[in-house]
């Protein structure tokens, strides 16, 4: 028998007045966003003041939540809340927060100018890091506001599900590179070609650019850099503020996942990079989890009843349970394995179950329910 | 299901007819967890099989077909990595949009050895992270250059290829390149090089799959995803439906367990002459936990069919993949291929 994991004490977090942010992260289609919503929806009747800021939530999941639309505000979410405790919910528009950056750290003038911009239109509705970035940059927000005293977030569906601890660095590190540096100077120069005023090095790389993109992109590149370094400053700064934001003992990180390989797998990666960045991890949620409810009767056994009950040609039905029975405790033996593979690993992250239910969660009544089972 | 399209039959292979002949590059796409990345990689097995030569290629950079074929990972190039049934070949490659960048600077531009600098000035990062849509390009792009590669002798390098695609919700807007860059460029190499792939993914040779499952979520998303494609001009393909599990019960009894009807006396009974419980009351607990197992699967079942029905608003060839009891191993890759090759798909 391998080691059992220790339970992860899911009131004790939300109830915890410190803990202030907790994040959703993990592979895509294992219940992220529906785990978030649990989260803030039970913190909410246990009497704190929640907000979960969601990405790209499924339809009916997001109208269970009374969100209609993409309007980057958090909403107070009807019939949710007890003992003092209320429930808001938003979904994150990453353009709206994007524009909004802008809008409120430039002057007009300079806003304008970067808002029109055809690289910033297009940088900011469909860079694969913008959402990770927004999600994040929308996350120190709403912490900074204060309004609030639990934030739950759910990560975006990414590439890889550590892309939106990735994304913050990489915008930082190119918008305060050499790159920048190599495009602004045409602009600072007077608007000329300049790259000769630069070294070799230089102005070979930015040949190669005027080759392949074109000098109009060139253009559109430099002038919005070049209006972005001067409302800035530090972008770095900025990423390195919402790093350490995730860092501080009052975020707490739940990795979410089903009980499969490759969902196990990433949660497993997860679980070792959280370690490596000093992230704060509460513990995994095994999503889907299949339960045989007569556990005592092993699938060996039911599959060899099953059989003698065919071969004496009597009580079809029950032979047909039995089969049915098997399998579900074929499948219960599986998820099992591929826990406790991820336990060995990791035998001090605490862990805690869901059951796999019939069917999706539209409602709050739905939440509530995967609350309770979270916390159970 | 088999409908031929009136294509070519295999070129080396034993003809017969399939329902995708003459597509020769197959889109796979998916929610997560659906088994997208299984599936693609049946599909290339299913496709060698009979001796073709069939590209897999991956773009997301998470070794997924490394995985599935339970191979180390797997470097930017492409390598023979299983043998299909009836002697046909898969190779395998896992783009790599910073290897892919240079490589297409020095096909196109004869700009060569320049890595290591872009690389320090950052020109890599931004081209394959940041830049709108341009890591999207690299990697189509080399897709499609695979597509239409053919040897000195003017044959074909590959006989179809499989794309292991992003998911459901991106897949759009990854293959509709030339919207991805219109606010790089406009006009000029990148814009000429994104219409060409593009003019690859909208041909009749190629044909966008989703993989769902029978559940609320992936259906809803491979509804949208197949409006998404149509709307956009490219080529919808047929839908898999994955993880598929045989019917054990009788419809009526799944019928009355699902309006809670379920009678566990005769199972106790049954439980009893199977010798597998210990006195009366044993045998009426266990059968009315398995009752209530059944009640779950009727649910589920009933679910179920509502999602297939959905399914077939879409109006798209439908396939199904049984549920594996193992699991995906290497062994279920060539279940699922047989499946595929029985139901026509290749």
């Amino acid at each position: 028998m391998t080691r059992t994991a220790p339970a992860l004490d899911i009131d004790a977090i939300l109830d915890d007045p410190d803990t202030r942010i907790i994040v959703c992260c993990g592979s895509g289609g294992v219940g992220k966003t529906t785990t978030a919503a649990a989260l803030g929806l039970r913190a909410a009747e246990r009497g704190r003041s929640a907000v979960v800021l969601t990405v790209d939530p499924a339809r009916r999941l997001a109208q269970a939540m009374g969100l209609t639309e993409l309007d980057n505000t958090p909403r107070r979410v009807d019939g949710a809340g007890e003992s003092g405790g209320e429930l808001h919910a938003m979904m994150l528009d990453m353009k709206r927060t994007f524009d909004e950056i802008i809008e409120a750290h430039a002057d007009p003038e300079r806003a304008q100018q970067i808002l029109t911009n055809p690289f910033y239109q297009s940088l900011s509705s469909s860079f694969s890091g913008t959402q990770e970035y927004m999600a994040m940059e929308k996350l120190g927000q709403l912490r900074r506001s204060d309004e609030w005293d639990l934030i739950v977030v759910d990560t975006p569906p990414s590439r890889s599900a550590l892309d939106f601890l990735d994304a913050p660095e990489r915008l930082g590190r190119f918008l305060d590179g050499r790159l920048i540096r190599i495009l602004t100077a045409p602009a600072k120069a007077g608007g000329r070609s300049a790259f000769k005023l630069l070294n070799a090095g230089f102005g070979m790389v930015a040949g190669i650019l005027t080759k392949v993109i074109g000098a109009q992109v060139l253009k559109d590149i430099q002038m919005f850099v070049t209006a972005l370094d001067a409302v800035f400053g530090g972008f770095r700064q900025r990423a390195e503020q919402t790093y350490r934001l995730l860092q501080a003992p009052g975020t707490a990180f739940v990795v979410v996942a089903a009980p499969e390989r490759d969902a196990m797998r990433e949660a497993s990666y997860f679980v070792e990079r959280l370690a490596d960045e000093r992230m704060p991890l509460a513990g995994l949620v095994v999503n889907r989890v299949h339960r045989p409810l007569a556990p005592s009767l092993s699938a060996a056994r039911s599959s060899a009843a099953a059989e003698e009950l065919d071969a004496r040609g009597e009580h079809e039905l029950t032979a047909a349970v039995l089969r049915l029975h098997a399998g579900r405790m074929q499948l219960a033996a599986r998820e099992r394995r591929q826990q406790d593979h991820f336990t060995s690993a990791h035998p001090t992250v605490p862990v805690a179950q869901v059951p796999a239910m019939p069917e999706d969660v539209h409602d709050l009544a739905g939440l509530r329910q995967i609350g309770q089972l979270l916390a159970s | 299901m088999s409908q031929p399209t009136g294509g070519r039959a295999g070129t080396n292979g034993e003809a017969r007819d399939t329902d995708w002949d003459g597509v020769r590059l197959h889109v796979v796409s998916g929610k997560g967890g659906t088994g997208k990345t299984t599936v693609a990689a049946a599909l290339a097995l299913a496709l060698a099989a009979g001796g073709r030569r069939v590209l897999l290629v991956e773009v997301e950079g998470r070794q997924g077909i490394a995985q599935a074929f339970d191979l180390p990972p797997l470097p930017y190039e492409e390598r023979k990595i299983a043998v299909a049934p009836g002697g046909g070949d898969v190779y395998a490659l896992a783009i790599d949009p910073e290897e892919a960048m240079l490589e297409y600077l020095e096909m196109f531009y004869g700009i060569k050895r320049v890595g290591k600098a872009l690389t320090r000035m950052g020109v890599v990062d931004f081209a394959t992270t940041i830049a709108p849509g341009l890591r999207d390009v690299l990697v189509t792009g080399k897709t499609s250059e695979a597509v239409r590669r053919r040897d000195k002798l003017g044959r074909r390098a590959y006989d179809a290829v499989v794309m292991d695609a992003p998911p459901t919700g991106r897949v759009a807007r990854f293959l509709n390149v030339t919207q991805e860059v219109a606010g790089l460029a406009r006009v000029g190499p990148i814009k000429n090089h994104a219409d060409l792939v593009r003019g690859v993914f909208a041909s009749p040779e190629t044909a966008v799959h989703f993989v769902t499952l029978l559940e609320e979520m992936p259906v809803q998303e491979t509804l949208d995803g197949i409006e998404e494609l149509r709307s956009t001009g490219l080529p919808v393909g047929g839908v898999f439906v994955n993880m598929v599990r045989p019917a054990v019960l009788p419809e009526g009894v799944l019928q009355a367990a699902g309006e809670g009807r379920f009678d566990s006396a005769e199972l106790a009974l049954g439980l009893k002459a199977a010798g597998l419980t210990d006195g009366t009351a044993d045998a009426s607990a266990v059968a009315e936990a398995l009752a209530r197992e059944v009640t779950e699967h009727a649910l589920r079942t009933e679910l179920e069919k509502r999602e297939r029905a959905a399914l077939e608003q879409a109006d798209v060839p439908r396939y199904d993949l049984p549920l594996l009891p193992d699991g995906a191993d290497l062994a279920g890759l060539y279940e699922l291929a047989d499946a595929l090759r029985a139901q026509c798909v290749a």
